[in-house]
């Protein structure tokens, strides 16, 4: 059948579905009782089986057809609803979700749940589930232990998605697997003994990873050997003996993959979410609370009802927005041939145009736009999952969900979003030990918030824990050399609270698996900031801290300076600028073979734009004075030298296309209202 | 055994100096006049510029100097073929451009040696009509990407 038209469009029906799921479940975990909302998962549920089942995704089908069965006789009260049941029906969705993102990635939704699929069925008798998969649990992690593999440095690099399916895996009871495969020196088709090889693995098992890649191996591009990481249910020696059956294949070494291999300093091991022994804690344990307004609950019931949305292809907006914008230039030269004319019903009929325009201008600008919710719904599970792991008591609470955001910087806030409220989970909020010893109540609370203001949109995400620890950061970044001791002297709260966004910083004594390494806030600023946005952080020692993001809000238009070198057009971005001047010849001083001013007592180099832009001269300059834009970058000073200044405009910002990339200080290009193109600068690659 | 169907290729024939050449016609996006061109620093001689392409931002190559034809004046002639490569767009600069053609595949040879002149490496081959000489290029050798 041919389905792959419809696929598009089951996978993001699915996704909506298993959010719904998981939205739903974390609702009735504080409402056990609630049946409604038993039946609306129940739903969600149902619609997915059917469509898994007409796409021909059988092991999906299978499992929601399972959960649908767990989920019938807790509606029709067979069962009554504990936290273990929950689990199980978490631990569904979740291997339901990866299902849908290995169908979207191009896979084919096959995926060993046997082991959940038992839990299930023991749940519909009204069997425990605990003493069995205990049982599982424990011959998994003796196999693991004994399997006589060194325990050897893993030599394959894994990024965290890979890392994340190997632990998972030997969480389940698979084995995984780095295998070093070398052919013999006089191997003349290697391709084809690669090919022997993999089909081996495939028949065994899931292959994770390989080096070097698929398409090289193919080509052949490697010497004589190559390693696989593999998942499987097989033990080493089998493997070993059946890949050694293939012929030219000189040696074959099997290293164990387990999970204390992946931690660099381990001191801390991460408890695994073990879902069975977690269930001992009565229900009262965590609950993150999902407060959303009364309102937005309401309708996301009845959203799915009445959902007045379209799918509209980006490519589409994209063509539409460029259209519009030369609509916006013709209009401009309308009007100004209107007034040279000077026609009264002409001017009229411009006049009513330049209104309509303006409206339409506003809606297309907005059209981009999604609400923020899409990136805050996968936080509630999230921090879920992380004070279990942690043993921490957090109740998130998220505010403004319906915030809207241009979809560009939607796709790019979610991962710095996700890296600090684990960092709130993490370093902020205390166990419940010290919080108590503290006089705080045992629960801690996060609090995500999101909303307009002006031309801007703040996202803050503020705890109550244990806040920022001014002589700890101070005592670290002095260590690794980020300030000086004098200069130490002179920051300001804020600014000490901010070195901890510097690369390589961390105060945390302990490394744990989820943070503490001192590389993810800086790319956290970084992100930030390419998005045209910034990060600050205020925090009070004892009492918490808050993270607040600040982002334009569309992505595509800013503010510039329009300045002329020659006959030529530049923008430079506002926000690099803090000053324009006029200077004379006699300020311009030496040093080292630099010009340099003296500005306001700083001493401030001069970049001379004609010159790096190799503008050409119809005749020498000889002017007594110039015209200086002094921008900054951190805290460094520069000044370019421009022919004349003409003026401050929002402008949109084009990209220069695929052809010239890389171009030595130029960051991109506009459309100017005469039509003509525009060069934006790049004042950061001026300043290095 | 003799097929009576002929498989043509159609083109869009441009002219630089005396030379005649062919672009695919799926390769072409659309022929324009010469606009007004912003200069891009630091770019290769060849590379004129960038237009602005109906709001999207176009860079311009000047097919003389690409292929170290001497140049010209501008004339009324002068035209911009906007060609598509593999998701990049360009415009080639060329002196007229107005003719669309088919020509039949197995009237296209392969390059003759031409010694001395720049041109060789992006010819991809010849194709002979009656009186007129089309030069096929290479696309992904004119547009070797700028670094």
């Amino acid at each position: 059948m041919e389905l792959n038209q419809y696929l598009e469009m089951f996978i993001e029906e699915s996704k909506e579905h298993l959010q719904a799921c998981s939205d739903n479940l974390l609702e009735l975990e504080k409402n056990p009782t609630d049946l409604a909302i038993v039946n609306e998962i129940f739903r969600s549920a149902h619609t997915l089986k059917g469509m898994s089942a007409t796409m021909g995704y059988e092991d999906l089908a299978d499992l929601t057809h399972k959960m649908e069965n767990v989920l019938d006789a807790i509606r029709n009260e067979k069962i009554r609803v504990n936290a273990e049941i929950l689990d199980v029906v978490f631990e569904s969705v979740d291997h339901l979700e990866e299902m849908v993102m290995d169908i979207a990635g191009g896979g084919d939704g096959k995926k060993d749940v046997s082991q959940t699929v038992a839990k299930l069925k023991r749940i519909e008798s009204g069997e425990p589930i605990q003493q069995a998969a205990n049982a599982s649990e424990t011959a998994a992690a003796e196999s693991a232990a004994s399997t006589a593999a060194p325990e050897s440095a893993l030599q394959l690099e894994y990024d965290d998605f890979e890392k994340t399916v190997l632990l998972q895996s030997t969480e389940q009871g698979f084995n995984a697997f780095e295998i070093a495969v070398t052919l013999s020196d006089s191997c003349l088709l290697k391709a084809a003994r690669v090919y022997m090889v993999f089909d081996i693995l495939e028949k065994n098992g899931d292959v994770v990873k390989s080096s070097p890649t698929v398409d090289r191996l193919e080509e052949e591009q490697f010497d004589q050997d190559f390693k696989v990481a593999i998942i499987s249910q097989t033990d080493a020696e089998e493997l070993r003996s059946k890949i050694l059956k293939v012929s030219e294949v000189e040696n074959v070494s099997i290293t164990q993959i387990s999970n204390d291999l992946f931690m660099q300093s381990a001191v801390v091991e991460p408890e695994l979410p073990i879902v069975e022994t977690a269930t001992e804690e009565a229900i009262s344990v965590i609950q993150p609370e999902v407060k959303k307004e009364d309102a937005s609950q309401k309708t996301a019931s009845a959203k799915h009802a009445a959902s007045k949305t379209i799918r509209v292809s980006i490519e589409r907006l994209d063509v539409l927005m460029n259209l519009f914008e030369e609509l916006v230039i013709d209009r401009g030269r309308l009007q100004s041939i209107a007034t040279e004319v000077n026609h009264s019903e002409l001017n009229e009929t411009v006049e009513r145009m330049s209104r309509t325009m303006g409206d339409l201008q506003t809606i297309v600008l907005t059209m981009r736009m999604i609400p923020i919710e899409t990136v805050f719904n996968r936080f509630p599970k999230m921090v879920r999952t992380l004070s279990r792991d942690l043993n921490k008591k957090i109740n998130l609470e998220v505010i403004g969900a319906e915030t809207e955001l241009d979809r560009t910087v939607i796709d790019e806030i979610g991962d710095p979003l996700v890296h600090l409220i684990r960092n709130s989970v993490d370093h902020g909020i205390e166990s419940p030990e010290v919080r108590r010893a503290n006089g705080k109540p045992e629960e801690g609370n996060v609090t995500l918030r999101a909303y307009h203001s002006g031309n801007y949109v703040f996202i803050e995400i503020e705890d109550d824990g244990a806040g920022i620890n001014r002589e700890r950061v101070l005592k670290k970044a002095i260590a690794k050399g980020i300030v000086t001791k004098e200069s130490a002297l002179s920051l300001s709260d804020k600014q000490i609270n901010e070195l901890i966004l510097a690369s390589g910083f961390s105060t945390a004594e302990v490394i744990s698996d989820i943070s503490g390494r001192g590389v993810g806030l800086d790319v956290v600023k970084t992100t930030i900031e390419s998005l045209g946005g910034n990060i600050s952080i205020e925090s009070t020692e004892g009492a918490g801290s808050t993270f607040s993001i600040q982002l334009p809000l569309t992505l595509s238009i800013i503010s510039v300076m329009l300045v002329e070198i020659e006959q030529e057009t530049y923008a430079i971005p506002l926000s690099s600028i803090i000053e324009t001047s006029i200077i004379k010849n006699s300020d311009i001083l030496n040093a080292h073979n630099q010009k340099v001013i003296d500005f306001r007592g700083k001493v401030v180099p001069l970049i001379f734009l004609d010159e790096i832009f190799n503008v050409p001269r119809t005749e020498a300059q000889n002017d007594e004075y110039h015209s200086v834009v002094i921008v900054r970058k951190g805290d460094k000073l520069a000044g370019l030298v421009v022919d004349t200044f003409i003026g401050q405009q929002e402008i949109v910002l084009k990209s220069l296309g695929n052809y010239l990339t890389n171009i030595f200080a130029i960051s991109g290009a506009t459309i100017l209202g005469n039509g003509k193109v525009a060069l934006i600068v790049d004042c950061n690659a001026l300043m290095k | 055994m003799t097929t009576v169907e002929q498989d043509y290729l159609k083109v869009i024939v441009f002219q630089l100096a005396d030379k005649e050449y062919a672009i695919p016609v799926s390769n072409v996006q659309g022929i324009e006049k010469l606009m007004h061109i912003t200069r891009v620093p630091k770019t290769p001689n060849f590379v004129k510029g960038v237009i602005n392409l109906r709001g999207v931002v176009t860079p311009l190559i000047d097919l003389r100097e690409r292929f170290g034809i001497p140049a010209s004046t501008n004339e009324d002639t002068t035209r911009i073929i906007i060609v598509t490569l593999e998701e990049m767009d360009v415009g080639f600069i060329v002196d007229s451009a107005n003719d669309v053609l088919d020509i039949p595949v197995n009237a296209i040879e392969a390059q003759p040696e031409v010694v001395g002149s720049n041109e060789e490496d992006f010819i991809s081959g010849v194709a002979k009509l009656e009186n007129r000489l089309l030069i096929l290029l290479h696309l992904d050798k004119v547009l070797n990407p700028v670094d």
